[in-house]
């Protein structure tokens, strides 16, 4: 089936069948390795994209049912200004290890500080609860967003 | 012999060699000989011990500093890159750091385990920038006609104060390129509080990269008309291929190739059969396997269940002894006349990996030369397994290595390597990328092995620890254990107390088990530290206090099988410090919430750990923890120091408390994905604080040491809560 979908703001063509997942449309049709495949079962968030701005597991979503929905992915979010201070927030204080899951938890935070300007711990943990981090950087992703929420650290800053 | 001693007593077999960059500059290659004591016992090194370093400076100052070992998130890329930059004195905003392909005949030996990056490369990797630093002095000096020794050096520049001229390294790079290099044994270095990058933060070299989505990881690479491929394999472990009916499978949308493949018949040493299934996208091929019909063999798994291991282990307890391993001293004796004895069992599961990036690796087959681009921890082990496998040459293999997306052990094994080396072999000239499912991923590890444990104690009239007995039942073939299912036989209170008895049964496993993140420490110091807890309960003290008593006088207790000896003093230092940083005395204020201990000594790194837990209808919360660490004198990265044991401390947590256990039936793994085997989520995240003890030694490794405490430390605090012994993980409590 031909597709034309919108990525990152422009016009995508494609000829997939529609139940193929937009991951492996993005991953493996379009080269848009950012975003990454991890359970292929919205389990670990590592496939997280926006969809008409709300955080959506990309492996999750059928390619047949996006229409003419506005597909955001990890290559765009510093053309942002909110993705780009998320960004320079998580190089401040280096949350990552390995770095797998990164591009999928800034999608997810970029989508709760842009409904919600300054998360309380609860609201943080809630919205990043699916986002999976094998290696444990938590405490440095509650920090860089506080940090990119402009919000004072209550116990200093990590590290 | 000190460690500093032993590097610097072979530092004369060491080839240094200069040469002139391409373009104009100085090449510095080092090839270095490491003693065999720097290797670590625990993940025991494949190819020859000798370590290399190779560092250029172009003409227009930039220092590229090439990166031999694999990068899976330890920060390796970065921390062994400061030790060279800082003793060359530049700036680290102009290094560039290229990551190796691998070749041993040039970079020596290629890896990432047992937490070995940082004791091995300490020493050399300075000496390599220090050699730099000397040459482009030496050529500055010529130039400008002064002694050497009156020129400094800082950011990357050569200054002479006496004449206040100055030039960058750049200027006199390719000069220095024509220079002999020094004896790296008399090379100066820096002293610590001279250093202008080792001990202060460093943001990971990838890490801008990593978060715009660039492609960085194995499973990003793209080749121009790569394929894609899936590897279904038997249901059960050690399953064989007996017949494949592909045809239908063949018709799948956008499958290009579908091939049985006849391996080798030992996942644990080689190829397990399979069919592979090639397309033009991921999911294609995934797609396509519900319509392979594959006859398996799979009589060989049957009764490898967790029952029947559950039962044999009864079984091999009850029967007593098993083998000895370990004998100091009259343990029976003492335990039959201590005026107290207690005995407890123990037990932990098989547990997976689960890297966050699945097992993958791209290859293409072209005119009999096999180029290949891995995640890896053992690339040269896999080369090996490729020329054994699949007669591949070594020098007929190009291999390049690529970021993974964790490792944690499991990229020790290279079974997805030979795997797409088998596939691209069968479709020649086409570069094909093997993925894994998570699901094939969960099902097909090499795991953590389970195992069980009878422990007995005798305890004196004064609370003292008079004899201490531990029976283990695990895995292996009666002779050896199967891979990362040994003990430890200098594991606490051995070496401490004189009358001591380790002892060892095993059982046959179909499954393929291997080493995971602090392998045999993160059981064996479960197990361990809880019962010495129950010792310390019944001896009228808690587990610090018997600790330090155990320890004694500060002195180095030697280890049996070349292992590193055990530092009382400075066990010590972190157990005194942990006690203080939590205020171990004071109990918490709230209703329900205790406070745990625990010590390891694992990967040369002295680790003690308190948690404060509550526990509320069945369930545990992880409040707080509190990490107390000796790795030697001087944290490399302490951005990436913290970053390790944080995340140590929450995978340790994660396997307590999650419900992480892999189980079988027949052979075939329960589990399959995140939802039946979960990882830690953040909302269980605790506060952590981490206190350096700083010792005169030299630096050790952070991968691995700071895990194995923090789980007895979480089960100690749930008996000090609610008065309920955890002996058996991962730990489920009653809902009332």
């Amino acid at each position: 089936m031909p597709y034309r979908l919108d990525i990152n703001g422009t016009i995508r063509k494609v000829d997939v069948p529609p139940d193929m997942p937009l991951l492996w449309v993005l991953r493996d049709e379009l080269g848009l390795v950012g975003t990454k495949f991890g359970c292929g079962k919205g389990l670990c968030g590592a496939c997280t994209v926006h969809v008409n701005g709300a955080a959506q597991r990309s492996c999750q979503l059928t390619v047949g049912s996006i229409g003419y929905a506005k597909i955001h992915t990890i290559e765009h979010i510093g053309e942002t200004a909110l993705g780009a201070r998320l960004q320079q927030a998580w190089l401040e204080i280096d949350v990552m290890q390995c770095g797998y899951c990164q591009a999928g938890q800034i999608m997810s935070a970029c989508a709760l500080l842009a409904q919600t300007a300054q998360p309380s711990t609860a609201q943080i943990n809630s919205a990043m609860a699916g986002n999976l981090c094998r290696c444990g950087c938590y405490n440095r992703i509650r920090s860089a967003i506080r940090i990119a929420a402009g919000i004072e650290e209550e116990t200093g800053r990590v590290a | 012999m000190s460690h500093e001693a032993r590097v610097a007593a072979l530092d004369r077999r060491t080839v240094l060699k200069a040469s002139l960059l391409a373009g104009g500059g100085l090449a510095l290659d080092a090839l270095i000989p490491l003693p065999a004591k720097v290797l670590d016992t625990e993940t025991a090194s494949p190819v020859p011990a000798a370590l290399s370093a190779f560092v250029s400076v172009a003409a227009d100052g930039t220092v590229t500093i090439v990166s031999k070992n694999p990068e899976i998130g330890q920060g390796v890329k970065t921390s062994l890159s400061m030790m060279v930059a800082d003793e060359l004195d530049c700036d680290w905003s102009q290094v560039r750091i290229a990551q190796a392909e691998v070749d041993e005949k040039r970079y020596g030996e290629q890896s990432a385990g047992g937490s070995t990056a940082t004791p091995k490369n300490w020493l050399p990797m300075r000496q390599t920038g220090a050699a730099a630093r000397a040459m482009l002095v030496q050529a500055a000096a010529l130039r400008w006609q002064v002694d050497a020794r009156e020129l400094t050096t800082a950011k990357g520049r050569i200054f002479h104060r006496a004449t206040g001229r100055s030039l960058g390294y750049g200027e006199v790079a390719s000069a220095a390129a024509r220079l002999t290099p020094p004896d790296l044994s008399t090379v100066p270095l820096k002293e610590p509080a001279q250093f202008t990058i080792i001990g202060h933060p460093v943001v990971g070299i990838d890490s801008a990269r990593i978060l715009k989505g660039e492609p960085i990881f194995g499973v990003d690479t793209r080749l121009p008309g790569l394929l894609y491929a899936v590897y279904e394999v038997a249901p059960a472990h050690g399953g064989r291929l007996v017949k494949a009916d592909i045809e239908s499978a063949k018709l799948s949308l956008g499958v290009k190739h579908v091939v049985p493949i006849i391996g080798n018949g030992d996942a644990n040493t080689g190829l397990a059969d399979g069919v592979a299934i090639v397309a033009s996208n991921w999911w294609l091929a995934n797609q396509a396997r519900s319509r392979l019909r594959v006859d398996w063999d799979v009589s060989a798994a049957k009764d490898h269940s967790s029952s029947v291991y559950r039962a044999k282990a009864d079984a091999a307890i009850a029967a007593g002894a098993g083998t000895e391993l370990r004998l100091d001293g009259d343990p029976a004796a003492k335990l039959a006349s201590a005026p107290k004895r207690i005995s407890a069992r123990y037990d932990y599961p098989f547990i997976a990996h689960a890297p966050m990036e699945p097992q993958n690796c791209t290859a293409r087959y072209r005119d009999g030369r096999l180029e290949v681009w891995a995640p890896s921890q053992l690339p040269q082990q896999g080369l090996a397994t490729l020329h054994k496998t699949l007669g591949i040459a070594p020098d007929a293999v190009t291999l390049h290595l690529t970021r993974a997306g964790g490792g944690f052990g499991r990229r020790l094994m290279n079974d997805y390597m030979v795997q797409v080396a088998a596939i691209a072999k069968a479709v020649p000239g086409v570069p094909i990328q093997l993925v894994w499912s998570r699901e094939d991923d969960i099902r097909r590890d090499y795991f953590r092995p389970g195992g069980w444990h009878r422990f007995e104690a005798g305890i004196g009239t004064n609370g003292e620890l008079i004899a201490f007995t531990d029976h283990f039942v695990t895995f292996g073939d009666g002779k050896t254990p199967a891979r990362a299912a040994g003990f430890n036989p200098a594991m606490p209170p051995a070496g401490l107390i004189q009358h001591l008895k380790y002892s060892q049964s095993m059982m046959p496993t179909v499954v393929t088990t291997g080493p995971l993140r602090a392998p045999g420490s993160n059981a064996l110091c479960f197990a361990s530290q809880g019962f010495l807890d129950e010792v310390a309960v019944a001896a009228g003290t808690d587990l610090p206090r018997l600790m330090l008593a155990l320890l004694g006088e500060p002195r180095e207790v030697p280890a049996p099988d070349d292992r590193p000896a055990f530092d009382t003093g400075r066990a010590r230092g972190v157990i005194e410090k942990v006690m203080q940083t939590s205020s171990w005395t004071q109990k918490p204020a709230q209703p329900g919430r205790a406070k745990g201990f625990a010590f390891y000594f694992s990967h040369r790194g002295y680790f003690a750990e308190v948690v404060e837990a509550g526990v509320s209808g069945g369930e545990v919360t992880v409040h707080r923890v509190w990490v107390a660490a000796d790795v030697g004198s001087q944290i490399v990265n302490p951005l990436g120091a913290d970053n390790q044991v944080r995340g140590a401390v929450i995978d340790g947590l994660a396997q307590a408390l999650t419900g992480q256990a892999i189980e079988f039936i027949d052979g075939v793994v329960q589990q399959s994905n995140f939802d039946d085997f979960p990882l830690a989520r953040i909302p269980m995240t605790p506060e952590i604080e981490i206190a350096w003890v700083k010792s005169d030694k030299p630096p050790t490794g952070l991968g691995e040491p700071a895990l194995p405490p923090v789980i007895p430390a979480l089960t100690n605090a749930v008996f000090a809560a609610t008065g309920t012994r955890i002996r058996s993980l991962p730990i489920r409590l009653a809902s009332t």
